[in-house]
């Protein structure tokens, strides 16, 4: 019974799911949004979950002195330090210039966010460097687009193609060549018709998933026991 | 709503219709700034402005295809309400349940407005609508109400047509294809040198002695990705139960970490060695994007995993992770549907699954009949897709457009 | 020559490099030419086209990972639709990008402020703040705006603003503008709202995630697109503006270069190695 009435439920509620997109009247729409609410609450309360393993591994940790058990204690104290303040210092007023809360935000939280996303700038430039080669006729047309699309995206590709072209011994046609258009045409053209194939084969890919759960035959989210 | 912000070009202006107006506009408190901000900025407060000419010809349909919320309205335009005029600032839409009333206000709208879904309506309850025009001179009530309106519940959807075919087509497809493969007609599933070369990987983590890192995507249970994530979960754990390597899935999201571990769980039952299974192998770690990135990253440079395996939903955090765990010498196997990341894992992984492939890989690893048809099927509708791609061009190019308009869903 | 020994070359050189070329136009602007492209341009003329006084949706979907590249396209947004008069409802489906974004807007409606335009808020623009539950918030909404936001950022009960109390559902808003760094975001607008609801958007997002919605773009779905800084300082340039985004986009065009140039010089290693050892 373990296995059989989680199943029964994804197939009802699935099958119920995919109904209520075609069937509008209120007999079928009105539980639809009730079970979309009930969605919202269920994944609000998995925070809690998440929550508690994080604590019962970190503490695990700590008290058996794990190698890097001293990471683990910042996590927990940081955790503790936020959450406390933020339910018992603060309030209802955590937003409100001054709080100590607000200060975290800005001060620690933001911009951890903002360093790790830019690192992403410098990794591109490593894996540029090491790993962008060119043995092949389709990777040097890849290498080329690329190039192009990069160069075009920003001022100094069509500034560079200005300082290029533009001069009186060069046919007038070459003198207007821009790189930003042939950089559109290549995101318009030849990336999107791409891109769409991949999309419709993903999807298609989602649509079988989500048939093979609803109808059991892929069940090992479940777990093995019976 | 004074309280908010008292408008004074709106004070200076007489009007036979003052009073009326002062009367309309408190029934309309619900919007104070809309006349406010539809007034033109170059408003002459010196001029004496006359009531403009009333909105005409209201017109009301029940909305199709829904649950019966709403009804639309159309109205002609006043007569004083052209694009540079200042006769007119807005048109307040009125209903009441009988055409005396008493009237309530539905909407209060910017000048140039001839249109107006009423969408809190009760269905099957008759309403009668009317429409007022706002200007510097002073409100002018439509001629007439119009009525009455019921909004009715529809039991199908007609616009979605196009969708419940190839929907029934697509199950047909799998059914048909299930059925078959269970017969003993085993459809040929190519090789993916990635699913593959996870094997290879734990083998090799194995001989090191070093475990094997499992990303199950960054994304919630909602996303089907970090679904076929974790089925491709269970077949690495019974891998890695098999081979008695350690595994370690830190998931960043709380219902899939329950998900994940019961999959790792099922993974080492089923290789028969449910004693080795570690609850701790499965952890959460954050919802957010880069504090999960710095946990991982902490993982693979301190835990050092000789085998990185990441399946399901990656964003920026893609190369991020791709190139430190390059940087460490681990094998590394990415599998994702999210397109603009693919490149990413291209260049920093020895082997990437491309977008459907991800969805194929739990019916490749398992090899079961029903999963290997279920993809025979996707297949099948891919040609059906193709084949009405090329069929609604042919059609548009010559100029017939009832197909696309038979597939343009609502 | 044999370049082979490069290809051992410590990353943190490279890295170096970089931040030298991103800080260097910082500290001394060249002032490189913008030009705005064509899906900006209908970002701007879609927000232009739309009637004065509008009621706006602006779901921004971000947190400070995606400062630099969203914020200032986010407030030459607010600052061209509150040149319109128009009123805006802001909301974030991102749990760490709500505060951001609150400041963003109080940041815009400031310098309105400060420039004699006394916004007012709940009256001019309203922040609905931060709700989990991602696509199933956006149908909610389809059915109740205050009913799925009961209360705002600040903690007023949503149906009691003035602003609020003309709002329903989608119906009554003409445009949405999203403002997004990934998922939830504009692919999941442009399924759950834009296909369902038919309510008209445009979209500013990340530089990375651009390309994924060029397919919406061609098929109209979007009514324009900012891609990251670049298409934030082209639609700076369409508004009049001189902002954080066109004083990037120096140090952008020559990270850009510099990459352009490790590609290159890769292969070059990669050839140099190659006739080295034929040799």
């Amino acid at each position: 019974m373990k296995r059989e009435i989680p199943l029964f439920l994804t197939a009802v509620i699935g099958l119920f799911m995919i109904v209520s997109f075609f069937v509008p009247h209120q007999w079928v729409s009105v539980p639809a949004d009730f079970l979309q609410q009930c969605a919202v609450i269920v994944v609000a309360f998995g925070y809690v979950l998440g929550g508690a393993n994080v604590l019962r591994v970190s503490l695990e940790g700590i008290s058996r002195r794990e190698r890097d058990w001293p990471y683990k204690l910042v996590l927990v104290l940081s955790l503790l330090f936020t959450v406390i303040v933020g339910l018992f210092v603060d309030k209802q007023r955590w937003q409100d210039p001054g709080t100590i809360s607000l200060w975290l935000y800005d001060n620690v939280y933001s911009s951890m966010q903002a360093t790790m996303f830019a690192l992403l700038a410098f990794y591109i430039a490593s894996a540029a460097f090491r790993a962008f080669r060119v043995r092949s006729t389709e990777a040097a047309l890849l290498a080329i687009a690329a190039l192009i699309v990069m160069l075009g995206r920003v001022p100094i590709g069509d500034a560079a193609m200005t300082a290029i072209f533009h001069h009186a011994w060069i046919p007038h046609a070459l003198r207007e060549l821009k790189m930003s258009p042939i950089e559109e045409w290549i995101m318009n053209v030849p990336q999107s018709a791409a891109k769409r194939a991949v999309l419709i084969g993903a999807a298609m890919g989602v649509m079988a998933t989500g048939l093979r759960v609803i109808l059991g035959i892929e069940r090992s989210y479940l777990g093995g026991g019976d | 709503m004074q309280a908010y912000r008292p408008d004074a070009r709106a004070r200076g202006v007489a009007s036979s219709g003052m009073l009326w107006s002062c009367a309309l506009l408190l029934a309309c408190a619900c919007a104070p700034a809309v006349s406010r901000a539809a007034l033109p900025d170059a408003l002459d407060t010196t001029r004496t402005y006359l009531a403009p000419a009333p909105a005409t010809g209201l017109e009301f349909h029940d909305v199709e295809n829904d649950a019966g919320r709403g009804i639309d309205l159309h109205w002609k335009l006043s007569a004083d309400d052209r694009a540079r005029s200042q006769a007119v600032t807005g048109y307040v839409l009125e209903r009441a349940q009988t055409p005396g009333g008493p009237w309530a206000v539905v909407d209060t709208l910017p000048r140039l407005t001839d249109s107006k879904t009423d969408d809190s309506v009760v269905r099957d309850t008759p309403y009668f609508y009317r429409v007022s025009v706002l200007g510097p001179g002073g409100p002018t009530r439509s001629l007439a109400a119009a009525g009455p309106a019921i909004a009715r519940s529809s039991w199908f959807n007609t616009t979605r047509a196009s969708v419940v075919a190839f929907v029934l087509l697509f199950f047909g497809f799998v059914l048909y294809y299930i059925y078959s493969a269970q017969s003993g007609h085993r459809p040929f599933v190519r090789r993916l040198a990635g699913i593959d070369a996870i094997e290879e990987a734990i083998g090799r983590a194995t001989e090191m002695g070093r475990p094997v890192l499992f990303i199950p995507g960054v994304q919630d249970i909602d996303e089907i990705q970090t679904v076929a994530g974790l089925v491709i979960l269970e077949s690495v754990a019974r891998l890695t139960a098999k081979y008695q390597t350690p595994i370690l899935v830190p998931v960043s999201y709380p219902i899939p970490f329950t998900i994940a571990q019961e999959m790792v769980k099922s993974g080492y039952l089923h290789a028969g060695r449910p004693e080795a299974y570690d609850p701790d192998s499965v952890r959460f770690v954050s919802p957010e994007q880069f504090a999960y990135v710095a946990a991982i990253t902490g993982i693979m440079l301190r835990d050092r995993p000789a085998a990185h395996i990441f399946m399901g939903s990656f964003f920026g955090e893609s190369l991020m992770l791709a190139e430190t765990g390059f940087s460490t010498g681990a094998i590394q196997v990415a599998g994702t549907a999210n397109v603009h990341q693919l490149p990413f894992f291209v260049v920093a992984c020895d082997y990437t699954l491309i977008g459907e492939e991800l969805y194929a890989a739990s019916a490749y690893l398992s090899g079961d009949a029903k999963l290997v048809g279920s993809l025979k099927g996707a297949d099948a509708l891919k040609v059906s897709i193709v084949i009405v791609i090329v069929v609604g061009c042919l059609l548009e190019t010559f100029g017939v457009h009832a197909f696309t308009a038979w597939m343009t869903t609502q | 020559m044999n370049l082979a020994f490069l290809e051992k070359l410590d990353r943190r050189w490279l890295f170096l490099v970089l931040g030298i070329l991103v800080l260097g136009p910082l500290l001394h602007p060249i002032g490189l030419p913008v030009f705005p492209s064509e899906p900006v341009r209908q970002f701007h003329d879609a927000i232009a086209h739309v009637p004065d006084g509008s009621r706006i949706l602006m779901p921004c979907d971000y947190d400070p990972g995606s400062r630099p590249e969203l914020v200032p396209m986010n407030k030459t947004a607010l600052r061209q639709l509150f040149r319109k008069h128009c009123r805006v409802v802001i909301l974030n489906l991102w749990p760490g990008g709500s505060l951001l974004t609150d400041q963003t807007l109080e940041s815009v409606a400031q310098e309105f402020r400060a420039s004699g335009h006394p916004l007012v808020y709940g009256v001019d623009y309203v922040d609905l703040g931060y709700k989990s539950g991602n696509e199933a918030v956006m149908v909610l909404m389809g059915q109740g705006i205050a009913a799925t936001f009961p209360r705002d950022m600040r903690g007023n009960v949503t149906a009691d603003l003035p602003l609020m109390r003309e709002i329903s559902n989608y119906s009554s808003f003409p445009l949405l503008v999203n403002i997004s760094a990934g998922t939830p975001g504009t692919k999941e607008w442009v399924q759950q709202v834009n296909s369902r609801f038919h309510l008209p958007m445009v979209s500013g997002c990340t530089a990375v995630s651009a390309p994924e919605y060029y397919p919406y773009l061609q098929a109209g779905q979007l009514r324009g697109l900012l891609g990251g800084m670049a298409g934030a300082a082209e639609y700076e340039k369409l508004c009049g503006e001189k902002g954080s985004a066109t004083q990037g986009m120096d140090g952008q065009s020559l990270a850009h270069v510099f990459i352009a140039v490790c590609i290159v010089l890769g292969n070059v290693i990669q050839w140099s190695k190659r006739t080295g050892a034929r040799s």
